[in-house]
């Protein structure tokens, strides 16, 4: 690790400025990705701004339809929210199952959906559940959000300061975890709203991605069976010593099936 | 288990043999009080870093060190042409093995640091020294190398293709030795008459061992007194002064103090010589201050001993009613870049030796070839040519089986060796001493529910499973071995062990033993030794080893022989303390020596009720005021040096059932149950978690662990847990473990066998074959290491097309 200045504002405003007064700097959120890369020397940022004292930016509320979660909660607190567990339980089991405990005590929403690594968990659910970002100057549809691998629509010095969920009537996560890290090596959220039926899936490809054949499948027929013959391509999907592209492909009909069967 | 954990047997010695008492030493590893080697710090010291290869294969055209040289904190940068200057040896390797032609097996040096070609990523480059770590990194990044790339192999097979680009000039074809251990004429004879013949092509996976604690080392130098001391992460402290003062850096025994504190575990890794060590004590006297350097874990990656890496092709020779008739064995082992510590005994005669198994095979031909390669060093890890050679012929039976009919319990039965064969001369020169094979065949059949298995699967076919079940019945050579044997073998050590049992004049007791704990636990199982012996308390016995200036001598730890020769050179020892303390009680009862009897702890006169302790003996050795001073010398302090009559057999069957879910290809085990001969046990509780232990090992290499290479740019692609898989708690079973205690050991005093690398020796054959039973209705007959979801996916798919769509 290299020498960085450690800063800890108490006000998103106080944080912008400051990644503004600075050449190189970060926004820390849990420090799930920032902290290992620093280990390795493979950042060097001039400052690391740390996100963790900005009360605006903790809580979870439900609002109207919606449950609002602020940016710098965390996996552990999502998880076992009294509140979640009642409104989108599918969202808190998503919560409890990233990484391992001590990922999910410090590991953050805000900072796993600014991050977008293809792998993470936290992207499925806001695709899947259509969910609003909350910026400290905008607003932002998830389906405009995730733009690339560890890429945003997030301006540079943009914070997210909270993801607002619309409640739907069922949804439901199902995640092939890659046996060494344990990250998504696949993984599908599901979920039936007012609106139609929303199928995102994370880990398979460079970002997160919708996969409308299923959606119409599931929007004409919300079983399982009516995924029978349903194939994702898997040209683009990522491949690796775990996982090829193939394999993937196959694991996302899997693990829409069984979302689906979990559900209906 | 005839003594279940937490219990010993009812009215004897509560610390003493067969107590399973907890671990002494655990009290200050799980409160973090432990001395590890990065937990000890020198005045003055600096710090150490290395500048690595992040090349498999380079030439090297020179340096520029002007910047990192003017770095902050630096203190100095040395590179190959340094050590050179120095006359610094290359890093020995400890085995010869000789080719079938009568040629010695190509040996290239082993340079602490290179000079001008790199071998492998993570090769040893610059040593830079610096106030603190991070400023000696920093530096390290400022060192410019001209590396002019070169072409790499990494592949085992591929290093011997024609054209392969070379890791060593003096070794064609990248061939280290082509061994040979049989009679290939019987063999011919015997497939020549085979009424059936099993053929299996097999890989045995690279692994790394991934020992806790990363391997560290401080090295000083006294310029008063001209004495060095190495603080070191070893299994044998006394092996590693050996050949760093005697071959790389020409320090003298006397001056050169090698100290092994608390070590976070081995696995074998830590038994090697490495750079590290011999650079660290060099540098030291180079700069007259202590130098420190600490792995991180991306280094011990790329730095620590790899493990098996084998191609073979196999085949058995069976007679019509399924008796073996013979074996025939060809493998390619991976060497890595350079030969490590003990790296030609591995594929050879720890590997070889071992492929008659459990089983009265008549005639067995192995031929094999070892080979250099662009990649990190292999060398023993856990069970170490062992695991390999069971992994060859539990497959081979399996398969057999399979393809004859017949049961695979009842093939193994007919072709047991029976206990009536016993001493048993094998075909590849061991001489088995003991062994119920049919016993614990029998206790794990028992405790599996053989019998309900086909229930069980069906079951599993209902829920859309595939359940399997596999075998290992495994033997292992261990508590290495008789000085003479393996000398003649090509080892160039002896391999007995060393211990001193010193009784105080206030009746406590220390040990000081050759043998090295870094998980084993030692402290205790020797302790009850001890306490079995003299009828002490624990509290009063003390267990030294890992220093040399402490301990008379040691060959350390490893191939599961710290209790079979370390214990045993301790017994030996506790020998020689009775016989003394029976001429002083006999003086101070004023009895014949012929009379006194000793027992847990106490002198007695034969048929009196005339006796004394043995801590009023040693207080009479000390305070020798009554005392035969004619006859003896006071003290109560005794050495013994034990070199074995031959290897133990531990032996065992291992049994895995587990379940496949065609869907995603993920194997889960159900069940995983083990039938175990370790000779005499001394701590059941201990044994019970070595075995533990070790199945978790072979079930990590059978189902997730394996170290991979880029064949093209020779990079470590596993160079970190996010790519390199460790069996983790909730990827296993609960074990339901056994032993038995019918067979002991015929030639060692405790008759002990060894129990440390038990687990792992059948662990992956056992998971292996469960997985192809699974899978044999499909159509398929084996499945490489490790069997990940999507290999079974895979394999499944392409068995089944129209399936595995679904």
């Amino acid at each position: 690790m290299y020498d960085f200045d450690y800063l800890r504002p108490t006000t998103v405003a106080d944080a912008v400025a400051l990644l503004a007064q600075r050449s190189e700097a970060k926004f820390l959120a849990g420090g799930q990705t920032l902290l290992p890369t620093l280990k390795q020397r493979l950042a060097q940022p001039e400052a690391v701004i740390d996100l963790s004292r900005i009360a605006a930016l903790q809580g979870i509320r439900e609002d109207g339809d919606a449950l609002v979660i602020g940016a710098m909660t965390l996996h552990a607190d999502v998880a076992a929210s009294a509140l979640v567990l009642r409104v989108i339980p599918a969202l808190a089991a998503l919560a409890g199952e990233i990484g391992d405990r001590q990922v999910r005590n410090r590991g953050t929403l805000g900072g796993s959906i600014s991050n977008n690594d293809p792998a993470a968990d936290y992207p499925g659910a806001v695709l899947g559940l259509g969910a609003t970002i909350e910026t400290d100057r905008r607003s932002i549809a998830a389906d405009d959000f995730f733009t690339g691998m560890f890429e945003t629509a997030l301006d540079p010095g943009e914070i997210v300061t909270s993801v607002r969920f619309p409640v739907p009537q069922r949804a439901a996560y199902r995640k092939f975890p890659n046996p060494a890290s344990r990250y998504a090596t696949a993984g599908v959220f599901v979920a039936r709203t007012v609106d139609g039926v929303r199928v995102a899936v994370t880990g398979a490809g460079a970002t997160v991605f919708r996969v409308p054949a299923i959606e119409d499948a599931l929007a004409a027929d919300f079983s399982p069976a009516a995924l029978t013959g349903i194939t994702v391509d898997d040209d683009g999907l990522n491949s690796d010593i775990h996982a090829s592209a193939a394999y993937r492909a196959h694991l996302i009909m899997v693990l829409a099936r069984r979302a689906v069967a979990a559900i209906s | 288990m005839t003594n279940p954990a937490g219990t010993h047997p009812a009215g004897a010695n509560p610390s003493g043999i067969g107590a399973s008492i907890r671990r002494r030493e655990d009290q200050r590893f799980l409160t973090g009080r432990g001395t590890y080697t990065d937990d000890i710090n020198r005045p003055h010291q600096v710090h150490a870093f290395i500048l690595r290869s992040p090349y498999a294969h380079a030439r090297i055209g020179g340096f520029d060190l002007t910047a990192a040289r003017a770095a902050p904190g630096v203190v100095a940068i040395f590179t190959g042409a340094d050590l050179v200057a120095d006359k610094v040896g290359s890093l020995p390797c400890g085995w010869q093995i000789h080719s079938k032609d009568g040629s010695p097996m190509i040996e290239p040096p082993h340079p602490p640091l290179v000079t001008d070609r790199v071998r492998h990523v993570g090769d040893q480059v610059a040593l830079v020294l610096a106030e603190t770590k991070a400023q000696a990194r920093d530096a390290a990044e400022l060192i410019v190398v001209d590396y002019q790339e070169l072409p790499a192999v990494t592949g085992t097979r591929d290093a011997l293709a024609p054209g392969a680009p070379l890791v060593h000039d003096q070794a064609a074809s990248n061939l280290c030795f082509d061994w040979h251990l049989g009679d290939p004429a019987a063999v011919d004879a015997a497939f020549a008459r085979a009424h059936h013949v099993t053929r299996i092509d097999l890989i045995n996976n690279r692994l790394i061992a991934n020992a806790m604690e990363p391997r560290a080392a401080i090295g000083e130098y006294d310029r008063a007194t001209d004495d060095y001391t190495l603080w070191t992460t070893s299994q044998n402290p006394h092996v590693i002064r050996l050949l760093m003062g005697g071959f790389v850096l020409g320090i003298p025994e006397h001056k050169l103090r090698v100290i092994a504190p608390d070590v976070g575990g081995g696995f074998g890794s830590k038994i090697f010589h490495y750079a590290e060590e011999a650079l660290v004590t060099w540098a030291a006297r180079k700069i007259h201050r202590p130098v420190k350097w600490t792995a991180d874990r991306s280094e011990s990656f790329m730095s620590d001993a790899h493990g098996r890496d084998h191609v073979t092709h196999a085949e058995l020779a069976l007679d019509a009613n399924g008796k073996f008739l013979g074996l025939r064995v060809n493998t390619i082992a991976n060497m890595g870049a350079y030969l490590s510590t003990f790296a030609p005994s591995v594929p050879t005669y720890l590997y070889a030796t071992l492929l008659a198994g459990q089983y009265a095979t008549p005639a067995i031909y192995a031929e094999v070839r070892a080979v250099f390669t662009h990649t990190v060093p292999v060398d023993a890890y856990r069970g170490a040519g062992r695991p390999e050679a069971c992994y060859v012929i539990e497959r081979l039976v399996e398969n057999a089986a399979r393809e004859l009919g017949i049961d695979r319990a009842e093939l193994r039965r007919r072709n047991f060796i029976p206990p009536s064969a016993m001493p048993y001369a094998t075909p590849v020169a061991l001489e088995y001493d003991c062994g119920l094979f049919h016993r614990d065949l029998d206790e794990a059949l028992t405790l599996i529910d053989y019998a309900g298995f086909p229930a069980r699967k069906a079951d599993s076919a209902r829920r859309g499973k595939l359940r399997g079940i596999g075998f290992a019945n495994y033997i292992e050579a261990c508590g290495i071995a008789p000085s003479n044997i393996a000398g003649a073998l090509g080892a160039r050590a002896g391999l007995y062990e060393s211990a001193e049992v010193r009784f105080h004049p206030t009746g406590s007791v220390t040990v000081f033993t050759g043998s090295h704990s870094h998980g084993q636990g030692h402290e205790t199982t020797f302790s009850q030794l001890v306490s079995d012996r003299f009828g002490i308390p624990i509290d009063k016995i003390e267990i030294v080893h890992g220093d040399t200036s402490k301990v008379p001598f040691g060959m350390g730890t490893y191939g599961s022989r710290s209790l079979a020769v370390g214990g045993s050179a301790i017994a030996k020892a506790m020998d020689k303390i009775v016989a003394k303390g029976r001429k002083i009680a006999a003086h101070m009862l004023e009895a014949a020596e012929t009379d006194i009897e000793f027992n847990a702890g106490r002198f007695s006169v034969a048929g009196t009720d005339r006796a004394l302790g043995i801590a009023d003996i040693a207080l009479s050795a000390y305070v020798p005021h009554n005392y035969p001073l004619d006859e003896l010398e006071p003290g109560l302090d005794e050495q013994s040096f034990y070199d074995p009559k031959n290897f133990t057999f531990p032996n065992g069957c291992q049994i895995c059932e587990l379940e496949i879910d065609p869907d995603t290809g993920v194997t889960k085990i159900l069940a995983f149950v083990a039938a175990d001969d370790f000779g005499k046990v001394i701590n059941p509780m201990i044994v019970e978690g070595q075995v533990h232990g070790g199945i978790a090992q072979g079930i990590g290499q059978a189902l997730m662990e394996n170290c991979v290479y880029d064949s093209q740019s020779g990079q470590l692609l596993t160079g970190s847990y996010m790519d390199y898989c460790m069996p983790r708690a909730d990827d296993l079973p609960s074990f339901q473990v056994a032993y038995h205690e019918e067979a002991p050991c015929t030639h060692n005093p405790l008759g002990v066998k060894g129990c440390g690398e038990a687990g792992t020796i059948g662990g992956s054959a056992a998971v292996m074959n469960a997985v192809v039973d699974a899978l044999a209705d499909r159509g398929i007959t084996h499945l490489d290491m490790p069997a990940t979801p999507e290999r079974v996916w895979r394999a499944l798919r392409d068995a089944m097309p129209a399936q595995a769509a679904e």
